[in-house]
This record gives structure tokens, sequence and C-alpha cells, in this order.
């Protein structure tokens, strides 16, 4: 990142998300302004405080990383992004579009081009074929058949499932289904590709190969990626800069080794320093071999 | 006893506003009735085209396709030869196009209104307790509204069956769109789906399954509503029933009830054989 700056791709200002768990409240951007009312919102049992006035930037082509515990808001956050919750108060700007501000026509229009996220639990639709699921965003975008089917193959093939389009998703492992959701958004050739947690829920070695083929991708698309992850190894070997989240707060921003090297607060190092252990004692499991080359990806 | 000053009767307003009703609307009515009728009679006379071996070849065919055993299948279609056995056939027929007709317009009318139920939490809110009170009537309540507007005959037994098996529908219907995960409901919303795409391409197809249920559930209760529809004039398996019972002819009474099962056994494996068939993700 050295050089004249960079391009802003994302632009998230002031986001906050409050979430009522009871019917018939209704909270308007005025409440989260006053730090009295937002004091007793989050003390309520009534509203969750899921975001408080989160900022953030986030350059073309880099990955960048958002950290937390459980329930630290990651999720309602990346969600933001492409209104698929509309945020209580804020704005979020992405490569010059103001996406808080966009009609409902703008806004589809928006997602079927800027943007593809990638989901934890996959969300592929289970009556249509692998080869459908993954043509499912350039339908909607209205492309011809034709040059869809040659998109698909390419994007099944970029993710090693070459001669898997016919079958249903429900005939496949975690590992493959998560390898269709990537080819459903890497086909779109959107510049900024949204993951929330995508490998979660993968066993450890899966896991790891997903992580390198998508490092791999990365090394030529260079594409915006934000990430979610509550797993530092994967920060670590992912992510170009991270964010650490702590109850709604974003605590932290830097570089993975700077934030490994010099944490914020008392949460931040705790929060690391025992996924370090993890990591650290992952790697002298595994010894010289993949390790080594762990380290090398993120320095 | 009631104490005879605090009486009073609401039967008297309730004829003379009926009476009204019927009065202002008789062209309405007719109009409604004559096309009923013509659209049961198509149903009648199509169904009397076919011979009864063709729908004995039929049910094993179909049958044969969605069990794929040829044991089950026969089983299956050996039924209906005891309807014809018993001298029932043209009975049958009769009863069996009440249901169709019914039926298909009962989903003309249930599966919009489930879809709209499914979607508008406000649809939902109206809809609901009138689908409970629907459900818990008695199935002889629905023949006063029909006698009331439609006399008696073959179309007030249509309405009222269609009255009586439109619940089912709309209330799996609305289910099964709401059950849709959320999680792929949202990854549709992220690829850019309108409101409407999200409906046809996601949650639709993903409700096949409940929306099938409700169909296989909705003409059930129009086969059961076989017999009582007949007290008001539809004739077939349900008059056979009823004329047995009054003349105490136990064995004439089995036969026709058996019909009635044969029909609904039918139906029920058949429209379930479907369900399977349209089962999402196999
Ligand atoms: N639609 C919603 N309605 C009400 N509360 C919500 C909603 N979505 C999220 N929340 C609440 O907001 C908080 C943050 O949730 P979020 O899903 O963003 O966390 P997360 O960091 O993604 O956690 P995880 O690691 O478990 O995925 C939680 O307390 C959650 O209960
Ligand atoms: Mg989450």
């Amino acid at each position: 990142m050295a050089g004249a700056s960079p391009a802003e791709a994302i632009v998230v200002r002031n986001l906050w998300q409050v979430f009522p768990r009871k019917e018939g409240i209704s909270i308007s951007s005025a409440d989260v302004m006053d730090e009295q009312r937002v004091r007793e919102m989050d003390e309520s049992d009534d509203t969750v405080v899921a975001m408080k006035d989160v900022c953030l930037t986030v350059y073309e082509g880099e990955t960048f990383i958002i950290m937390g515990l459980s329930g630290s808001g990651k999720s309602t956050l990346i969600r933001c992004l492409l209104r698929l919750v509309e945020p209580t108060s804020g704005e979020v700007c992405i490569l010059g579009h103001n996406v808080t501000a966009m009609g409902k026509r703008e806004l589809v229009q928006f997602r079927r081009e800027k943007i593809s996220m990638v989901f934890q639990h996959y969300g592929l639709l289970p009556h249509r074929t692998v080869a459908d699921n993954v043509a499912f965003g350039l339908k909607l975008r209205g492309e011809p058949e034709e040059s869809r089917k040659e998109k698909v193959t390419w994007a099944l093939e970029t993710v090693g499932l070459t001669g898997w389009g016919k079958y249903y998703p429900s005939a496949l492992s975690g590992g493959m289904r998560q390898r269709v959701g990537i080819a459903r958004a890497l086909v779109m050739d959107a510049p900024i590709l949204l993951m929330d947690e995508p490998f979660s829920g993968l066993d450890p070695m899966i896991r790891r190969e997903l992580q390198d083929e998508l490092i791999h991708l990365q090394r030529d698309m260079r594409k915006t990626i934000f990430f979610v992850t509550h797993d530092l190894s994967e920060a670590l070997r992912m992510g170009d800069r991270m964010a650490i989240m702590r109850r709604g707060e974003i605590v932290q921003v830097g570089s993975p080794d700077e934030v490994v090297a010099n944490p914020a607060d008392e949460y931040v190092a705790r929060f690391v320093s025992d996924e370090k252990e993890q990591f650290e004692r992952g790697r002298a499991f595994i010894g010289s071999g993949p390790g080594r080359e762990a380290t090398a990806c993120v320095s | 006893m009631f104490p005879e000053t605090l009486r009073f009767h609401i039967a008297e307003p309730i004829n003379i506003f009926i009476d009204g009703l019927i009065q202002r609307y008789a062209a309405a009515f007719d109009l409604v009735a004559g096309k009923i009728l013509f659209f049961l009679l198509s149903i009648h006379r199509g169904l009397e085209a076919v011979p009864w071996w063709g729908y004995i070849l039929l049910v094993f065919l179909l049958s044969l396709y969605f069990s794929r055993s040829i044991l089950h299948s026969l089983v299956l279609a050996s039924l209906p030869f005891f309807i014809g056995a018993f001298g029932l056939w043209s009975m049958a027929i009769e009863s069996l196009a009440v249901i169709i007709a019914s039926v298909v317009m009962a989903l003309v009318i249930g599966l919009p209104l489930g879809v709209l139920m499914g979607e508008a939490k406000s649809v939902e809110t109206v809809l609901s307790p009138v689908l409970d009170a629907m459900q818990t009537m008695p199935s002889f309540v629905y023949l006063i509204p029909a006698m009331m507007f439609f006399g008696l005959g073959k179309v007030p037994a249509v309405i009222a069956t269609l009255i009586y098996s439109l619940p089912p529908v709309i209330r799996l219907t609305a289910l099964g769109l709401r059950q849709v995960p959320k999680t792929v409901e949202e990854a549709a919303l992220a690829y850019g789906a309108t409101r409407w795409q999200l409906i046809r391409e996601v949650r639709l197809p993903l409700a096949m399954p409940s929306i099938m249920a409700g169909i296989n559930q909705t003409t059930m209760m129009a086969l059961s509503m076989v017999v009582v529809s007949s007290m008001i004039g539809a004739r077939g398996l349900g008059q056979e029933v009823l004329v047995s019972i009054n003349k105490i002819d136990v064995g004439r009474g089995v036969e026709a009830g058996m019909s009635v099962v044969i029909l609904a056994i039918v139906i029920d494996r058949l429209t379930q054989g479907l369900a399977k068939r349209l089962r999402p993700g196999e």
C-alpha cells in the first residue's frame, strides 16, 4: 500500500444499527444522536444496539478483515453495506455511490452489478442445480443464456467443480457447496466481494484449502474483499488490513501484524493472544511446512 | 323456563335481508349459477367420455410413474373396479365431477389468497381468524348460505364443497412461503432479486411441498363433503348413502360408503405422488 493514496472502495460513516426486540418499537436516527438515549437503549432489553457509530474506509483491491466475538455486529455491518438490513442512521458509500440514499430500483441494479456476496450458510437454492445456482445472479441481471453458460463453465472450473453443474446442492459436501457459493460470486465479476464467515462451517483441512485458493485467485483478480471472520489465523493469512469489533464498536483498525503486535486495548490483546496462542500451537504442530508459508503470505 | 318476555328472534330480519339481497341481485346470482353449472357439466361430460377401463389404466400408469412400484400400482388401479362391480360407477363419476369442480375453484381462489397471506402480515391478521372459524364449523353449516343463494341442486353443492375445502390450501400455501429459509432469501436479495423475482424464483418453488400438501388436504376435504352435499341435491355416491340410511339398508350403505373411501384413497395416493415428484432438489 505504498505510493499514491489508493482509491476508496467502501466508505462507512457513522453507521448505527439498533434492532427492536419487541414489536411496535421504532427507533429513528434522532435517537442515536442523544448519548443518554443510546445508553438507555444499550441497557434496555427491548432494543439491541448492534452497531455503534461505525466509521471505516476500505481501499480498492485490498482484503479487509472484520473480526470480533459472536454477536459483536459483524454480520450486521456487512449486511448494511448492501442494505439487506436498513441501518438506523449513517451513510455507506461504495465506489462513489451513496448506497444509503438509493431508491429501490437503483439499489437492485447496484446489487446486481457492483457487489457479490458469499454466505456462511452458503444460501444456495436447493431446488436448482449447481449450474443454475451459479448462473442465478447473471439471470437476475438479464444476461442471455449463451453467455451465461460460458461464464458458468469458467466459474465452475475456477473453483474446481468442473462436471458438477448438473447436480443439486444436496448431493454436495459442505466444502463443495461453499465452492459453489464462491463460483456464484466470482461469475458476477463484480468489483466488490463480501464474505461473511465463508469458511467457518468447514473442517480445518477444507478451510485451509479454500483460503489458499482464494488467496491465489485474489492475486490475479485484485478485487476489493470485505471479509468477516472470527478466526485470527484466517485474518492473518488473508488480510491486508483488519478491524476489530466489540459490542458494535470498531476498537482497532490496522494491518494484522500491527494489531497483533500493538493491541489497542485489553479486549483486543486478550482476543488476539488467545487466538495467537492457538495459531502458534498449530504452526508448531504442523512444523516447518505449511506454517512457514502462512507467515510468508501475511508479511 | 326462559321468560317469554326476554325472547326475540333474528330469523325474520335475516330472511328479509336475504330475500332482498336475492331479489336485488337475482341476475348476478343466476349468472354465477349458470357459469358454475356449465363448468360442472363440462367436467361431467368429459369424465363420462372416458371408458371405465380408461380410468383403471390411467390410475395404474400415473401410480407407476409416481411410485415406480408395479405391485403398489396394480393394487391401487384395481380399487375403482369394485365401484363398477357394485353398480355405482355413474354415481361415482357424478361425485367426482362435483369434487373436481369445487377443488379447481378452491385452488383458483385459494392459491392467490395463500400467497397474499404469506407475503403480507396484514392479510394474515384479517384472514387467520376467518379460516379458524371456517375450520371449526361443522360442514353442515355451509349448506345454509349455499342454499340461501342458490336453492337446491348441484350448484349449491359445489359452492358448499368449495367453501368447506378452501382453508387448507390457503393456510398451507402461506405457511410454505413463511418457512422458506431466511438465508436463501437473503442470498437472492443480495444478488439483486426484486420482490417479484424473490417470490417466483425462490419462495414459491421452495414452498411447493407445503402447497402440494394443501392441495391434497383440500381435495380430501372436498371428498368428505360428498355425503353432506348430497342433502341439498348433489346426487352421486352421497345420495346413495342417504337413501340407504333412510331405508335402513346396511348392505347398500356399505357399498356406497366403500366407494367413497376408494375414491378418497385413489385421489390421495395420486396427489401425494405428484407432490413427491414436485419436491425441490431431487
Ligand atoms: N434482525 C435482527 N433483529 C434483532 N436483533 C438482531 C438482528 N440481527 C442481529 N441482531 C442482534 O444484533 C447483534 C449483532 O448480531 P450479528 O449477527 O451482527 O453478530 P455477529 O458479529 O455476526 O455474530 P456471529 O459471529 O455470531 O455471526 C446480536 O446481539 C444479534 O442478536
Ligand atoms: Mg455473523
